[in-house]
């Protein structure tokens, strides 16, 4: 067993740089970062600070200069690039601002997807499949396709999609940055079931104070470093 | 490994269920393979029929026998001891009196004149016996008379005498300062044999010094099936080193020559067509790998191995390739086959003849097709495994 203050994400002396034709941006210099297991924080910071980039390098979906990024005890920092993708099948799961699902796939194939990579059968799928759906609150749409439903109702196929091969750790990058206040509200909600019911990890990029009131703590990211506020519970 | 598959075909049902987004520069490929593989098909038919016209149009009952390994009478050498020898053989049939129905003949070449180009061709003179006509079919007087025995008479084949100049009935030709007088005009269901000359065979050997020497010896076979018995007595034989073989196959291995060529026409021009139609694949994969950037992104974010988006992109470029080859066979099939053409083949006069598409034809042109999806969809489809997550995740 696993206790809450176990540490899910340690990143130590992280650097990231991007080149772009002669010049190189450093977004990270010496970034350090520690999210016990079972934590849901909020990631919030001006636009351009590399929020985004920090959620990828944790996905193990970029890959860093320098410094080491260890997940669940897994230095994925020193993973190839098919082991990461290995990983990542069974280890993370993606909720992104714009949904990211397949257009000619209904929602219980989209939330298929990441099971084809597991050794379950056919029926062992569908179970898995309708369950996340159900989490989600979306047991009644399982042959819809995306353009059929609500931006609200799509991005909770998403977050069923990241959690039905059940990964410890779920990275959403702005994921009710596109909806309005009463869907945004249902979405956070979902995450924040998903966070004290199921012990999900849960980082997530917000500007959105509101949001970040779900979570139940924030890191402010700026010039590449962390400032830590507390919020209320 | 199962995963593999599972990832491989989720990939390709992906692809395919998002084309009709790529509809028309995907129906843009398709027809350009389509029309490679119709014009490849087109000749390979076209060869494919000539051979099997030359093939039919020779008896099976009929024997043709050569110096061993000489393939055409023209390189053959057959002496007046093998002559006698292959007489004597078992499966040939007999006259009312007894004798073997059998033909020796010697076959030289000689200058003619075309009517069309006013240019010089060799044309084959043959020297036979009074039971030649007899062993080929169909062969009939349609002017004039046969020639007599010991005289400087020639008849001629309808199909060279209509080609070639100074062949009218009546008129005298020179060969090998020898004169010969056209006492004759002659058809032949064969097509081959339109385009002799022939003459009697005992002058023919004198005039051009070669008494005693024959090139082919024809004989008539009491059933197809005796070609056996004949052909082993020549094996077992030392002083018979001859290919004995019945008259179809003997030209089907004429006509091949002639089939080849028309291969060795129709394959370079399809292969360069090819080309163009490979670089068409290739454009409308790149184009569909940009256009899925964003899904493969989410897919490899997701866990999907490069393996997978490589593989799917392969499958749609080779999916639509197939469809082009399969449209390219049905069309070629709806405006060729059976498809009635005529042509100066090699050693063959006017052959009238069928298109004529096989099974092996249509899988050569399949082939074609796979083998420009396959090549358009490598380039593009190691761009899709290949494809950096993050940019092509946020476009
Ligand atoms: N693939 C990339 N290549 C070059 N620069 C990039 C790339 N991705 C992000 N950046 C740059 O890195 C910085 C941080 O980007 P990002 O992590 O997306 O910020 P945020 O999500 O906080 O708005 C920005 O200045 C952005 O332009
Ligand atoms: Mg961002």
């Amino acid at each position: 067993m696993s206790s809450a203050s176990d540490p899910m994400i340690g990143i130590v002396d992280l650097r990231k740089t991007f080149t772009k034709g002669k010049e190189t941006i450093t977004i990270f210099d010496g970034l350090n970062l520690a999210i016990p297991k079972a934590d849901f924080v909020a990631v919030m910071g001006p636009s351009g600070s590399g929020k985004t980039t920090l959620l990828n390098l944790l996905g193990g979906i970029d890959c860093c200069d320098a410094g080491t990024i260890e997940i669940a005890g897994i230095r994925i920092d020193r993973l190839s690039e098919g082991q990461l993708a290995h990983w990542r099948a069974s280890h993370v799961g993606f909720v992104f601002q714009f949904y990211n699902l397949m257009q000619m796939l209904t929602a219980a194939q989209n939330v298929e997807l990441p099971l084809l990579l597991t050794r379950l059968g056919g029926k062992a799928r569908r179970e898995r499949v309708e369950a996340a759906l159900a989490v989600v609150g979306l047991s009644d749409r399982l042959k819809h396709y995306p353009k059929e439903m609500s931006g609200g109702q799509q991005q909770r196929v998403a977050i069923a999609r990241a959690i039905v091969s059940d990964p410890e750790l779920l990275l959403c990058d702005e994921p009710t940055g596109d909806l309005d206040r009463r869907t945004a509200d249902e979405i956070l909600s979902i995450l924040q079931l998903l966070n004290r019911d199921f012990g999900k990890t849960i980082v997530m990029v917000t500007h959105d104070p509101a949001a970040a009131q779900y979570a139940r703590r924030a890191l402010h990211l700026d010039k590449g470093h962390f400032i830590e506020k507390e919020l209320a519970a | 490994m199962r995963s593999v598959l599972l990832q491989m075909l989720a990939v390709t049902a992906i692809n395919l269920r998002s084309l009709p987004k790529r509809l028309w520069l995907s129906l843009a490929t398709v027809v350009a393979v389509g029309l490679v593989v119709m014009v490849l098909l087109t000749f390979l038919a076209m060869a494919n029929g000539f051979q099997r016209t030359i093939a039919g149009s020779g008896a099976e009952d009929i024997a043709v026998v050569l110096r061993g390994g000489s393939r055409a009478e023209l390189n053959s050498v057959v002496s007046l001891d093998q002559v006698r020898l292959i007489e004597d053989g078992p499966g040939i049939a007999k006259r009312a009196d007894g004798k073997p129905q059998t033909s020796a003949e010697l076959y030289v070449t000689v200058d003619g004149i075309k009517r069309s180009t006013r240019t010089k061709a060799n044309l084959p003179l043959r020297g036979l016996g009074p039971q030649g006509p007899a062993l080929r079919q169909g062969i009939v007087i349609t002017a004039g008379r046969m020639f007599n025995p010991g005289s400087n008479e020639i008849i001629v084949g309808r199909a060279l005498g209509g080609e070639f100049e100074g062949f009218d009935l009546g008129q005298t030709v020179a060969f090998n300062n020898t004169r010969w007088t056209v006492v004759g005009i002659f058809s032949a269901e064969a097509g081959v044999f339109e385009s002799e000359i022939w003459a009697d065979l005992p002058v023919l050997q004198s005039l051009f010094k070669r008494t005693g020497a024959f090139q082919v010896v024809r004989a008539r076979l009491t059933m197809p099936a005796s070609i056996e018995a004949l052909r082993s007595y020549s094996d077992g034989d030392p002083r018979l080193k001859l290919d004995v073989m019945s008259e179809a196959d003997y030209f089907a291995q004429q006509a091949s020559s002639t089939a080849d060529l028309i291969q060795k026409l129709g394959w370079p021009l399809a292969i360069a067509m090819a080309f163009g139609s490979l670089a068409g694949a290739l454009n409308t994969m790149y184009s569909s790998v940009a256009a899925r950037a964003s899904e493969i992104a989410t897919l490899r974010a997701i866990g999907f191995g490069g393996f997978s988006t490589f593989v799917g992109t392969l499958v749609e470029s080779m999916i639509l390739a197939s469809f082009g080859g399969v449209l390219g066979a049905a069309a070629t099939y709806l405006m060729f086959d059976g498809f009635t053409a005529s042509t100066v083949g090699g050693n063959f006069g006017q052959v009238v003849f069928h298109f004529e598409l096989s099974l092996r034809v249509i899988g050569q042109g399949l082939l074609l097709a796979l083998a420009v999806g396959l090549l358009g969809g490598l380039f593009p489809a190691m761009r899709a495994a290949r494809m950096p997550i993050v940019a092509a995740l946020y476009g």
